[in-house]
């Protein structure tokens, strides 16, 4: 039926833009404007209940207002005459009981179709990809168990792929929510929790953290990027050879004098205390419940998703994160005077950039495609 | 309290002697009238209410425009926590409380509460409980967990400080005065009805505040058990919700819903009751379809109870949960839509007159049924999926929340205020102040709909420019300015009238309940003469005899050849005797707050001591007072 | 205006003619079935949940507690037959069988503490496991609920010898023993949900 389909299509913008006035309805982590299929359902269910609540608005705010202008001591004349004392009437009762059962009735229809389509707990398929998620205070940290990938904050999948994430979380309760391609699933200590989604196009999706965890809770972001199926192949590539590429450049690099510098730094500042970098050869893995830096130097964004991924903010983060995100366990390794901390903080920068971008250019297709949300 | 009434006829056999002040500090203090501890009620939650609105407008400022640092995110998090548990059980409940307590006797033509001691205790207890919660400003920092507080973020391993303590012990502690408080009312609206009030006679705000009251003994109960597990986590070590042993974080939220929800409709119902009672009157006629109004209110408050799972629909309930408390949820809106229409239908074919309560009431049935509306919209998981805990939310329970329970509270000041004081709230300053709190509130909460389906999660101190939230925020930190404006004139105004308002008379707007029967403000034994009742709306007939013939046939609720029992002779009145008790009992519960909180056995031991001697001494003391002798002025009305 | 000493006000009008103590109590019952719900419910919840030992089944005696709950019902016998005997104004009886009330419930109080003492002895504590965290709260509760009886009881025997009671003040003593009653049906739950569950 192509007058529905044309229908679905125009009227969330109409109906939003009536509502508003022409304020804005888009923006990267709008619901209005959805990406994926399970977005997408739970949109076109509120566009349904919209009109529905449209309709009975009409109808409420309509009587009432003729009441209202009907039914005014002014406009009735004497000031002191005694209405007809009208105590009830049956068929009237009857009535306005069966509408609202009515329009209930079919709200809760396509609800429970909705539900069964989007939330039963699915298993995986051919062709899935999987990511066990854990939520930590105020970070994210993504698993691939059948790649054996550790990241943080950016989720990669490629387009047309259903992703299927297992969450769970290490201290208090947080919230997984990409808005443009499902709504959210919580995380709970102890409670095995999935949520599933897919994405329609290649793009740069934002999620937030949508349960209060105090501190940081309102840096507490991430990105989900759709790649096409050629760039997420050369991302799992990059993190699979992560080990060899890191200490010996497959070819010669901007600025090697001051990401030698910054490597040393990373060590003696303590930062692999807590900070995975695969194939940091010469000192011990960091501790798994810190942000894994490996391949950083492909990541867009700087703590969890509050910054740019450029050398400047990634320094300025180093140098003071609580200036950047305040509350984070971050701690600051230079004191306020101290003279080095702007050349030091800006060499291990220079280092985290250099991690994974040897070979390739860090920045791929996807960005022109989802340019227009924009990657600030 | 069984002990609390034992046979103690005469006076003073307590340990103080029986109080008898009519003014001063002391005379509130010690005060068991329910018109005085009304008013205490009252007072104490706009009070409180301006507290809730102070970190209200803190919490716009700083998000009024995007990656600002006014405030720093703990303090920002203790304002919206503070705010929250305010506005709650501080200031909108307390608020439907206190005219509950002013109110009901007289609507049912009563002289007093059931157990007027034990209501000055319930007082007491609620108004030092939040003394207390606001203490913790100054004594290590305010709870910061957000209102519902949600485990394990209240652990003490995730939070050593001590804001959540104050959180449990205070909401504990208030939590009994409500209980105590509401049981009375239930006994009071069974057992205290003038004769022939029969129940099909009773005033909606009564009923309302009946079911609220049957709310309140229901689920505050698991509420206080939740409270305790966790006050002996972070005290005694229990494990209730360490996750590290194994517990259930959602538990907490299971036990806080099975009460938050009920506690819903608790703020909400009194103001059902209000509407129902303001709108006939303005009307000018009975209220349409009574029999319905009450089955309905009863109705929503049992089905309160069987949907707090639709505050959880994002936890992984799992589908079949969720269907479940999605249907019995949309299952509330249809008692809900049949109290709109009949409010609606109640004005139709009236003559309405437009004053202040009017306004406010009116105001209410469109605000109510967006937030109604919006309700439904939250009630269909999948869409919940995307805005729970997102401004959407935000904007919904204020517009049900204050929409719907505040702009009713203050349809009812209007009403009310001239059987309170004597004196009326100027009518033209009433309507500036209509005017700017009305649009002032939609222009902070309608914004925040598409703040939050833009993607804004609630609870957040700061947001990024540039996407899409920045224009929405703008609107609603100015409409605070707008809705504070407003607020405050109807503040002053009412200030001013208490001495300085017109004359008010004893019935100023035509009312047809019971009281308007008695003086304006009432005697502090309420009615000369106990009235007799045979109708719903007994002092509009009583100035309309000629409508008793014209009654419609189904307002069975008449029944001109019944007469009402046989009428029990008031020879004089008993006026029940003040106490100190309550208000010692009270004190020992404070100073146990602070023994719990600071873990000192000492303290503990001495508050103990205190709440043991008060109860006895309370017990002992009977219930006391005087009979009055008074000469009944011809129908209690002038 | 003429000051006098008055009766309560119980004896006034009333709707329902039931007294107001009487109708309170019912209620406050009503209320705290949801206590004792969400204790019991908490227990259930983390039923079978404990990490570490000791769990329910190395632990609890149940030839022990089927004596205690036997004294505590017998305790509600006897409730009955101190309200008859005041009913009757038969003074010397209620008070003995108050005075019994008040013992049974101190012995089923005095296992009650014994059980306490032996699960710490035999390592299980309040922060041992789920098992000791909702065993000791919800058992505890009751534990309080008992002696809270006990203490309204013995007032009440206390003041039958400070001033004269009479078949008309019987309506206090109905209202502790429904008290009295409740707290013992309650027990009779836990019983079968913690000990008799256990070993079926």
């Amino acid at each position: 039926m192509p007058v529905v389909r044309w229908f679905r299509r125009v009227a969330p913008p109409l109906g939003l833009t009536l509502m508003l006035g022409g304020c804005v309805t888009d923006g990267p982590r709008s619901m209005m404007h959805p990406a994926g299929e399970v977005a997408r359902q739970q949109m076109d269910l509120f566009m349904w209940t919209f009109w529905l609540s449209i309709a009975v608005l009409i109808l409420v705010v309509g009587v009432l207002t003729f009441a209202i202008i009907r039914f005014r001591r002014q406009y009735t004349g004497d000031k002191d005459a005694i209405p007809n004392q009208v105590h009830g009437s049956v068929p009237l009762e009857i009535t306005w009981t069966i509408i609202p059962v009515i329009i209930v009735i079919l709200v809760a229809v396509p609800t429970v179709r909705a539900i069964f389509a989007t939330e039963v707990r699915v298993t995986a398929e051919e062709g899935d990809t999987i990511v066990n998620v854990t939520g930590y205070q105020w970070w994210w940290r993504f698993e691939y168990p059948e790649l054996g990938i550790v990241t943080a904050n950016e989720l990669h999948m490629p387009v047309g792929s259903r992703l299927i994430l297992d969450l769970d979380s290490a201290d208090v309760l947080h919230s997984f929510w990409v808005p443009k391609l499902a709504g959210k699933r919580d995380m709970i200590p102890n409670q095995e929790n999935q949520l599933w989604l897919s994405a329609d196009e290649p793009g740069v999706y934002y999620g937030h953290c949508a349960e209060l965890c105090l501190g940081a809770h309102a840096y507490m972001r991430f990105r989900v990027i759709v790649d096409t199926q050629e760039d997420y192949d050369a991302w799992v590539a990059a993190f699979q050879n992560a080990g060899q590429q890191a200490e010996t450049p497959a070819q010669p690099v901007q600025d090697a004098q001051l990401i030698d510098q910054g490597r040393a730094l990373f060590a003696q500042k303590g930062c692999i205390g807590c900070h995975t970098v695969e194939g940091f050869a010469s000192f011990p893995t960091g501790n798994p419940d810190y942000p894994n830096l490996t391949n950083f130097g492909l990541r867009r964004t700087v703590g969890a998703a509050v910054l740019e991924n450029n050398r400047e903010n990634l320094a300025r983060w180093i140098r003071n994160p609580q200036a950047v995100k305040p509350g984070n366990y971050m701690p600051t390794l230079w004191r306020a005077d101290d003279p080095a901390a702007e050349e030091e903080s800006s060499a291990i920068a220079a280092y985290l950039l250099s991690l994974g971008s040897e070979g390739q250019e860090p920045r791929t297709q996807a960005d022109a495609r989802g340019g227009s949300d924009g990657d600030r | 309290m069984a002990i609390g009434r034992q046979p103690a006829a005469t006076g003073d056999s307590g340990v103080l002697s029986r109080p008898t002040w009519t003014t001063g500090w002391a005379s509130w203090l010690t005060t068991v009238d329910h018109k005085r501890l009304g008013l205490l009620y009252l007072v104490s939650s706009f009070i409180f209410l301006g507290f809730g609105s102070i970190e209200a407008f803190l919490i716009r400022l700083q998000l009024a425009r995007p990656e600002q640092q006014l405030i720093s995110p703990d303090v920002f998090n203790q304002m919206f926590t503070m705010h929250g548990v305010t506005m709650v059980f501080l200031a909108i409940m307390p608020m439907g409380i206190g005219f509950a307590n002013y109110f009901v006797p007289l609507m049912i033509g009563a002289r007093d509460l059931a157990f007027p001691r034990l209501n000055a205790f319930g007082y007491w207890v609620y108004a030092l409980a939040g003394l207390f919660l606001y203490t913790s400003f100054f004594l290590g920092g305010a709870p910061d967990v957000g209102w519902f507080a949600y485990a394990p973020l209240t652990s003490l391993s995730n939070n050593p400080g001590n804001g959540v303590d104050f959180y449990m012990i205070a909401l504990l502690v208030s939590g009994v005065g409500t209980l105590v408080t509401a049981m009375n009312l239930i006994v009071t609206v069974i057992n205290l009805r003038a004769p022939g009030m029969t129940f099909m006679r009773v005033p909606l705000f009564v009923w309302m505040m009946l079911v609220t009251s049957f709310l309140i003994i229901f689920a505050f109960p698991p509420l206080t058990i939740a409270l305790f597990q966790v006050i002996m986590d972070r005290t005694f070590g229990t494990l209730f919700y360490v996750p590290e042993a194994g517990a259930l974080p959602i538990l907490w939220q299971h036990l806080f819903w099975i009460f938050g929800h009920p506690e819903v409709y608790i703020i909400i119902l009194p103001a059902f009751g209000v509407i129902s009672e303001v709108i006939p009157t303005f009307s000018r006629k009975p209220l349409f379809g009574y029999p319905i109004m009450v089955l309905s209110g009863i109705f929503i408050g049992f089905m309160g109870f069987a949907v707090w799972s639709h505050h959880m629909f994002t936890t992984g309930l799992g589908p079949v949960a969720n269907t479940a408390f999605a249907l019995t949820s949309f299952v509330i809106g249809i008692p809900t839509g049949i109290k709109v229409f009949n409010w609606i239908a109640t004005m139709w074919g009236g003559h309405v007159r437009f004053a202040v309560p009017m306004l406010y009431a009116t105001a209410f049935l469109i605000t109510f049924t967006l937030g109604g509306i919006t309700g439904i919209m939250l009630a269909v998981p999948p869409f919940d999926a995307q805005v729970q805990d997102s401004y959407f939310v935000v904007a919904h329970f204020h517009f049900v929340m204050g929409g719907g329970a505040l702009l009713s509270f203050l349809a009812a000041l209007y009403y009310w205020f001239p059987k309170m004081t004597g004196r009326m709230i100027p009518e033209g300053l009433g309507r500036i102040a209509f005017w700017l709190v009305v649009p002032g509130f939609y222009l902070i909460f309608w914004p925040q709909h598409f703040a939050g389906m833009v993607g804004m999660p609630r609870r957040v101190q700061t947001y990024e420019a540039n996407i899409g939230l920045d224009a929405y925020n703008m609107m609603s930190t100015a409409g605070t300015f707008v809705f504070g404006a407003g607020m405050l004139l109807v503040l002053f105004s009412a200030i001013w009238a208490i001495r300085n308002g017109k004359i008010a008379g004893d019935d100023p707007w035509d009312g047809r309940t019971l009281e308007w029967a008695t003086t304006s403000p009432p005697p502090h034994y309420d009615f000369d003469v106990v009235p007799e009742v045979n109708d719903r709306d007994p002092v509009w007939l009583q100035k309309h005899p000629e409508l008793l013939e014209r009654r419609d046939a189904i307002s069975e609720a008449a029944d001109p050849e019944h007469m009402p029992p046989e009428h029990v002779e008031q020879e004089s009145i008993h006026i029940p005797g003040q106490s100190w008790y309550p208000f010692i009992a009270a004190l020992g519960t404070f100073v146990g707050s602070y023994a719990l909180l600071y873990h000192n056995l000492f303290l503990g031991l001495f508050a103990s001591l205190i709440i043991f001697i008060s109860c006895y001494a309370w017990a002992f003391e009977g219930v006391g007072g005087h009979h009055e002798h008074v000469t009944p002025t011809v129908g209690g009305r002038s | 205006m003429s000051h006098t000493v008055v009766a309560p006000t119980h004896e006034e009008y009333r709707s329902t003619k039931l007294p107001d103590i009487k109708l309170m109590m019912w209620i406050f019952l009503a209320s705290d079935c949801m206590f004792f719900g969400s204790l019991i419910g908490t227990y259930l919840v983390y039923k079978d949940k404990s990490l570490v030992g000791p769990y329910p089944i190395d632990i609890l005696n149940i030839p022990l507690t089927t004596v205690s709950t036997f004294v505590l019902l017998m305790s509600s016998f006897l409730m009955v037959l101190a309200l008859h005997s005041l009913r009757s104004n038969d003074i010397p009886k209620f008070r003995l069988w108050t005075f019994g009330v008040c013992f049974f419930g101190a012995i089923f109080l005095g296992f009650q503490v014994f059980e306490f003492s032996h699960f710490v002895h035999e390592g299980l504590t309040l922060s041992q496991n789920l098992f000791g965290t909702t065993f000791f709260v919800l058992t505890g509760t009751h534990g309080v609920h008992v002696t809270i009886g006990v203490l309204m009881l013995l007032s009440l025997l206390i003041a039958s010898y400070v001033r004269p009671v009479a078949a008309k003040d019987a309506v206090y003593l109905e209202v502790t023993g429904l008290y009295w009653h409740f707290v013992d049906i309650v027990w009779i739950v836990i019983f079968t949900v913690i000990y008799l569950v256990e070993f079926v």
